[in-house]
């Protein structure tokens, strides 16, 4: 079985769908202030020149989320070539 | 040195807000709204203020007020800082939640973006749990019709229960539309919002406390969110609520053993602290999607892609940061060849107003010593400083406006963001160091958008590295002259913007390293989580940018360095003049200083003027050449070159220039800076530290380049 997919994992372009979030305190609030709830969809737009953070559509608005943040939130397994 | 809030300082922050009012009927509307969402824009639009907006989220940090009347009713405003969210993780949301529940405002607007009206509607959502008398403004209409996206604003005002006004802040005539609503508001107080349910098991926490509540406090809505809230023991919450209903209402046991009794109930159903925060989150953007469902209908949004097509370029990889660089170049050139005419005219003009009020000085018979000290000494130092200053201040700010406007400052952030997690702080400190160029103490202030409270000191204590507009004409009349001649043409000024972006390159490398060396020190830590919103382009709005930015900054800069420059003028005068032993105080100081300043590869009197120069960098290249010319060697004032042969006179070399420059960049804050400090940390250590940090670098690095020079000249 694969480990599941994380936000950090999507590529420019790519879409995926929470699953849920697993950090907590402040980063959680913050992430749930912006709309980051179960089902959200979410497209990688681009990455900063240094390869972190990335820029990721929510609910409309154009995100930064650090890789190391990213990986804390969760995936559905989407089926990409849909 | 424990981090902990008191330490840094949070609390000194002035969450509680005194609201003037012009007359006792006034009534009190609150502007609150998501970061970005042109608060600002409507609170300037309506008070006729001039609360300076930029297209980035945190450009309100504190709450401004002003004044507005409609037919019926006269109002106070109060434009406080935009939040995501009522629950208070930071420092602004604090603010704004402290002044919606116990500053009693009348009514309040939240100001959503029609562009991502969901997302907003949390706010909003939340903000119905504290007031009933709400309008919805939903602005940025016209940004959303661009998108392609359609709100049925009736829709969702009905599913709200209270008012719902569409905006487009530049508009005058939507503003007062929403104004009226207001006035129907206060009036007829038709509105009968929408209550958000949680989870049953959090409201039956919420019932288990409610009917406890002291009844000093009445309204039900307030009773509910209070019960809600008070679950939570958030410390400045409850000392809020005791400066509000006074300190007993918290002691009463009652209300104690309610909330333990709902606390165990709320464990024992499995809801833990954490876990009810989620709940309650969850049903809130729930929420928001059932009333959005149906009423905000989007088409592809075409727009967006270009926006995203242009970020792709200006945070690529490839040409990320070398863009940045061009555009600070850019900025720099224009600055520089626009300055170099207006200048020296500027100079020709008020030394031929010096010139006659030497005469009227002779034609009165004024005695000698009045005409040194007010026109050798005051007049003739504010002439240096307007004509220096104001060119390169009255181009570089509008500039620098418009960059602000068009939304470029985040990217700045989000392609910093790695080097400054690497020296484990946050890209948004660079936005804190844009705001640096302008003033230090405007960047000072800004530090508030961030949330951690040692990266935020981190921005503090460093934000000093970043020449402020004070500098900036220094730094340019010594490159000029140095490096350049201002003889050349097109060519030199280029380079000239190339050097100095150079140095400033230079102040960027010492803030990062300046922030890894105090986070491996005293403000020990690891990175905290980050997020940052990349608004969308705009244009900007260029007419009022330029106008906005002439009159306010620059004047007022110019107006601060002004009221220092000319004490300071008669100051240097006097220690010019006045003699004791054979010498006057200014040699005898100088003297003092030389062999220190010889050490860092200046001398006696360029440390007087930076030590002259604390009140307001502006005055600190003045003073330099006053203090020269008081020591008699010129009597007329000179141009750029002239200024140069009365330096190089004095023994300066282009070493000297280059550690002028260099402790310009590295020395202490000026006082209006340090006095920000104070405010904002709330403790003398940390200021001394902002002080310390900055000067012991930068004699350490002009000792360095002084033993460097050495070496290299026989």
């Amino acid at each position: 079985m694969t480990p599941p997919r994380t936000l950090d994992q999507l590529s420019p372009g790519e879409e995926g769908q929470i699953e849920a979030l697993l950090c907590t305190g402040s980063m959680r609030r913050r992430l749930l202030d912006i709309g980051l709830t179960e089902n959200t969809r979410v497209t990688c737009l681009h990455r900063a020149p240094g390869g972190d953070p990335s820029a990721y559509l929510i609910r409309g608005a154009v995100i930064a989320i650090r890789a190391i943040d990213g990986k804390d939130i969760l995936l559905k397994e989407t089926r990409v070539w849909d | 040195m424990g981090l902990t809030h008191h330490s840094v300082g949070i609390r000194a922050i002035d969450s509680g807000l005194t609201i003037h009012k012009q007359f006792k009927n006034d009534r009190v509307i609150a502007l609150a709204g998501n970061p970005n969402v042109g608060k600002s824009t409507i609170f300037n639009g309506l008070t006729g203020l001039k609360q300076h907006t930029g297209n980035w989220p945190g450009k309100t940090v504190a709450s401004a007020e002003g004044y507005y009347a409609t037919a019926k009713n006269r109002y106070v405003l109060v434009d406080i800082p935009g939040t995501y969210s009522l629950m208070a993780h930071s420092a602004e949301e604090e603010v704004a939640r402290n002044f919606l529940c116990f500053g009693q405002p009348d009514a309040v607007i939240v100001v959503c973006d029609a562009t991502c009206l969901e997302r907003h509607l949390n706010l909003v959502l939340q903000t119905l749990e504290i007031c009933s008398n709400v309008v919805v403004c939903v602005n940025l209409m016209d940004e959303a019709a661009r998108k392609h996206i359609r709100i049925d604003l009736k829709a969702i005002s009905q599913r709200l229960g209270v008012p719902v006004v569409s905006t487009v802040a530049r508009k005058k005539r939507d503003l007062s539309a929403l104004m009226e609503q207001v006035d129907q508001l206060i009036e007829k107080n038709p509105s009968s919002p929408l209550t958000v349910h949680y989870p049953p098991e959090i409201e039956a926490a919420i019932a288990v406390i409610q009917p406890h509540l002291p009844n000093s406090c009445a309204d039900p809505k307030r009773r509910r969110w209070l019960s809600l809230k008070l679950l939570d023991r958030d410390p400045s919450l409850l000392s809020e609520i005791a400066g509000c209903y006074g300190d007993d209402f918290l002691e009463n046991a009652d209300l104690k053993a309610a909330i333990e009794d709902a606390e165990a109930g709320l464990l024992a159903a499995g809801f833990p602290p954490e876990k009810r925060e989620d709940a309650i989150v969850s049903s809130l953007t729930k929420e928001a999607e059932r009333i959005c469902a149906g009423a905000v209908t989007f088409q592809i949004e075409k727009v967006s892609a270009a926006d995203h097509r242009v970020d792709r370029i200006l945070t690529s990889r490839v040409a990320g940061y070398p863009l940045m660089l061009l555009l600070l170049a850019v900025i720099f050139w224009i600055t520089i060849v626009g300055a170099n005419y207006p200048s020296s005219l500027l100079s020709q003009g008020l030394f031929f107003v010096e010139d006659r009020l030497t005469e009227l000085f002779i034609y009165l018979h004024a005695p000698d010593w009045l005409h040194g000290a007010l026109v050798l000494g005051v007049y003739r130092v504010l002439a240096w400083v307007v004509s220096v200053m104001l060119p390169p201040m009255a181009i570089f700010f509008p500039l620098f406006t418009l960059l602000e406007d068009s939304g470029y400052l985040p990217r700045i952030a989000y392609n910093l963001d790695r080097p400054f997690q690497r020296c484990c702080a946050c890209g948004k400190q660079a936005l804190t160091m844009c705001m640096g160029f302008g003033c230090n103490a405007a960047g000072i202030v800004g530090c508030r958008i961030i949330d951690s409270p040692r990266e935020r000191l981190l921005a503090i204590l460093t934000n000093n590295f970043v020449p402020c507009n004070g500098r900036f004409p220094t730094l340019i009349a010594l490159l000029t002259m140095f490096f350049i001649g201002t003889a050349g043409g097109a060519l030199s000024s280029l380079y000239s913007a190339l050097l100095l972006t150079a140095v400033i390159l230079f102040g960027i490398l010492t803030t990062l390293g300046a922030t890894w060396l105090l986070s491996k020190t005293v403000l020990r830590g690891v990175p905290s989580s980050f997020t940052l919103e990349l608004p969308p382009y705009r244009r900007p709005q260029i007419g009022k940018v330029i106008w906005r930015s002439l009159c306010d900054r620059t004047v007022f800069v110019l107006g601060r360095a002004a009221a220092v420059a000319a004490p300071a003028g008669l100051i240097l005068w006097l220690i010019a003049n006045i003699t004791v032993g054979g010498n006057t105080l200014l040699n005898h100081g100088a003297e003092f200083l030389d062999p220190f300043a010889r050490l860092m590869g200046l001398d006696g009197v360029i440390l007087i003027g930076f030590i002259l120069g604390f009140p307001a960098n502006e005055i600190v290249l003045p003073i330099i050449l006053m203090a020269y010319m008081a020591q008699g060697s010129l009597a007329e004032l000179p141009d750029l070159m002239m200024m140069k042969t009365l330096l190089t006179d004095h023994g300066w070399t282009v070493h000297t220039a280059i550690n002028v420059m260099l402790f310009s960049l590295l020395h202490w804050p000026c006082s209006t800076a340090l006095i920000t400090v104070k405010k904002e940390t709330g403790s003398l250590k940390w200021t001394a530290l902002a002080a310390v940090l900055p000067t012991a670098i930068g004699v350490l690095i002009c000792m360095l380049t002084t033993f460097l020079f050495g070496l290299f000249t026989p």
